[in-house]
């Protein structure tokens, strides 16, 4: 069933809400651009992922629960993050598996959940219109995007609609930058060891811009790039779909 | 300073340690990824092989018995261990029964995983470790770092070194085929005059009794065929229902572990010598182990069973692949480790190993049998956090953040501070050094946020 019009509930996730609010201001601007109706809950606050791979399972399914109640009244759910959306479409249904009444509920919301490439291209097939940005930029494939949720052909899809745009390949564009979301706080050397070989690889790829669909690795692999002194920038690659590219990266000063 | 923390700097410090686990297995992954691509239809193969291991796992009692009486049968005698001691003592009863002053074992993960070795000497038993990786561990008096490459650590240069200092004729030409020929030497007196042979099993075939095992050096049959014993202790999870079921799982093996389609090596031994066999032994005993398999398979480790011990999950392990096996501390590395090291050492010494993770899937997506590895790491971590063994600060921090978390208006008010405050340290975009966020900016840099989050921004545009 193809809506016309839907009724899409824009979940920004924390780290876009607190860090880099131009990522939401981008998938408003690119979902309307598509003909959705954008609305975001404003009783919103984190998916529970912290708590999920923390292992504390009461919490996650507490907030769960929250996140269900608020997004069920939306045609779908749409998210500038692979892992977030993965947490509710993947992870909301496993933790709640044995729960006659959330169960079913977490089903219904997961499967309604996209992350905003994913959405833009599969369910909306729409193509960014009139946008032109002459630069030589890398993808990186963010691990829960890429495995959880099949997030591959479809950033590069949107990416090739912009005029100017050509993507330089990335040796080990597939492989974890070391984020892994409290990861990188709890074994910070080993994290540090595994993003420092990513930003070597980024340099070596000769872009002037990094894109990734995930703030987490962004902030990770642009951090490094910063404190390495690599002059590569980085942006969500929804900021340039949706002509938001010529603005600051990550790091940038408006 | 936890001891996973120390052996995980240790190996950060050890720059040739990182060439020699990239050297292996960055070609391993390479040469997967070319047999996998020539292999047609790998996915529906794996399906097939994760249903066979699952069918087995779940019938486990009935293919065993099968399996028992059929090595019975082919003569050789079948032990059940349900620890690792019981099966150590098994191994050791036999040997002095047979009179044996030495012993040559071909490389078994499960002999490690009981601890033989140390029983062996303990003992007062001579051990021939045959495989060439084991037997430079056992000169530099090690454990394997990984499961397949026991001795991945170590470069051409230290193993030249070992071999100059305990070898009876070592080498003098610093090539590779004069360091071959030196451990040959070494190593064919110690295979052609031991009393017992020891092997693992990489299959138990259940319909015919045959054990199977693969090597790439030769060094299983030519350590179990001469002496008049041979000992295997295996897994009770290693088998599989007939000949048609090893040969798929061999598939998978070998090119998931090497991205070779076989190793040069495969031999089913089913029974001791029979009469008119021109050699074997003249025993066979088969010690079938248990070690907590039964309690994984009882407590939501079913899946951990399929494991077939190819090592591409390490060998694809963003972590691994900078730290090495060492630093796991147990005797499985990598993800597959990080697994099974808290059923063998207990949680409470070993959740470092399941934390230690990105939780990015590359390791299920290359496993051959489709073990859910993240999800079971993931569990580990529910079952940690239960038991109040995570830190405290840890605890408490994800405490203070899910009650900020469940309260929206809370939650606009505490981040809005976060992000005013973090704005005051941060100079030019960028924030260097960060109060309680050392693991972060020891490293790298954190981007300044923005002045006011989204929300704010949001609703203050609608209110427009």
């Amino acid at each position: 069933m193809t809506l016309d019009h839907p009724r899409v509930a824009l979940f920004v996730t924390c780290l876009v809400d607190l860090m880099r609010p131009r990522i939401g201001f981008a998938a408003i601007r690119a979902l309307e651009a598509a003909g959705c109706e954008v609305v975001v809950p404003t009783e919103q606050t984190c998916c529970g992922q912290p708590a999920l791979n923390s292992g504390d399972r009461a919490t996650a399914i507490d907030l769960a629960k929250r996140v269900i109640a608020m997004l069920e009244p939306y045609d779908h759910v749409v998210i500038p993050s692979g892992s977030c959306a993965g947490t509710i479409r993947c992870h909301y249904p496993e933790i709640l598996e044995d729960d006659p009444e959330w169960g079913p509920r977490a089903h219904t919301v997961g499967a309604k959940t996209y992350e905003v490439m994913a959405y833009l291209d599969e369910v909306r097939g729409w193509r960014p219109e009139g946008v032109a940005l002459p630069v030589r930029a890398t993808y990186h494939d963010s691990c829960s995007g890429l495995r959880e949720l099949g997030i591959k052909a479809q950033p590069r899809r949107l990416l090739d609609a912009v005029e100017g745009l050509s993507l330089a390949p990335l040796a080990g564009e597939e492989t974890c930058c070391g984020f892994g979301g409290t990861f990188c706080v709890k074994y910070p050397a080993i994290s540090n060891a595994i993003v420092g070989e990513k930003a070597a690889a980024i340099d070596a790829s000769g872009a002037d811009m990094l894109l990734a669909g995930d703030l987490g690795c962004l902030m990770n692999m642009a951090g490094k790039l910063h404190r390495e002194g690599s002059r590569v920038r980085a942006f969500h690659a929804i900021e340039l779909i949706a002509g938001m590219g010529d603005g600051p990266a990550i790091g940038e000063e408006a | 300073m936890s001891a996973f923390s120390d052996r995980v700097d240790l190996a950060l410090a050890d720059p040739i340690l990182k060439i020699a686990v990239e050297r292996t297995a960055g070609t391993a992954e390479a040469k997967r990824a070319v047999a996998v691509d020539a292999f047609p239809d790998f996915d529906r193969a794996r399906d097939r092989a994760a249903a066979i291991k699952d069918h087995v796992i779940a019938h486990l009692g009935e293919y065993l018995e099968m399996f028992e009486a059929n090595a019975i049968a082919a003569g050789a005698k079948v032990h059940w261990a349900q620890t690792a001691d019981e099966a150590c003592a098994i191994v050791i009863d036999i040997c002095k029964a047979a009179g044996a002053k030495s012993v040559a074992r071909s490389k078994s993960m499960l002999g490690e995983e009981i601890g033989l070795p140390h029983a062996l000497a303990e003992a007062g038993i001579t051990r021939v470790e045959t495989d060439l990786a084991e037997h430079i561990i056992q000169l530099a008096d090690e454990r394997p770092s990984h499961i397949i490459w026991p001795a991945m650590h170590k470069t051409r240069e230290q193993v030249s070194a070992l071999f100059k200092a305990k070898h009876r004729s070592p080498h003098e030409e610093e090539t590779i085929a004069a360091m071959a020929e030196s451990a040959r030497r070494e190593l064919r007196s110690g295979m052609l005059g031991a009393d017992v042979g020891i092997s693992g099993a990489n299959f138990l075939v259940a319909d015919t009794g045959a054990i199977c095992t693969v090597t790439n050096e030769g060094n299983a049959e030519l350590s179990l065929v001469p002496p008049r014993v041979h000992i295997v202790t295996a897994g009770i999870e290693k088998i599989v229902p007939s000949m048609p079921h090893a040969v798929h799982m061999l598939r998978m093996l070998a090119r998931s572990a090497t991205g070779a389609a076989l190793t040069q090596y495969t031999t089913f031994y089913t029974g001791p010598k029979r009469t008119g066999d021109h050699d074997g032994p003249e025993e066979m005993h088969i010690v079938l182990v248990d070690n907590g398999r039964t309690t994984m398979r009882e407590e939501g480790l079913a899946e951990m069973l399929r494991c077939i011990r190819c090592g591409a999950c390490m060998n694809h392990c963003v972590v691994f692949r900078q730290i090495g096996g060492h630093a796991y501390g147990g005797t499985y590395p990598g993800p597959m480790g990080a697994v099974l090291t808290p059923v063998l050492d207990g949680l409470a010494a070993s959740r470092d190993l399941p934390n230690a993770c990105t939780l990015n899937g590359k390791c299920q997506e290359v496993c051959p049998v489709r073990i859910p590895l993240p999800t079971l790491l993931r569990g580990w971590r529910e079952k940690s956090w239960r038991e109040g063994l995570e830190p405290r600060t840890m605890r408490a921090g994800i405490g203070i953040w899910a009650a900020v978390a469940r309260r929206p208006r809370l939650y606009r008010l505490a981040s809005g501070m976060a992000v005013r405050v973090m704005r005051i340290v941060g100079h030019a975009g960028w924030i260097k050094s960060l109060p309680l966020a050392g693991g972060w900016t020891r490293h790298r840099d954190l981007p300044k946020p923005a002045s006011r989050s989204f929300m704010e921004q949001y609703s203050q545009e609608k209110r427009r």
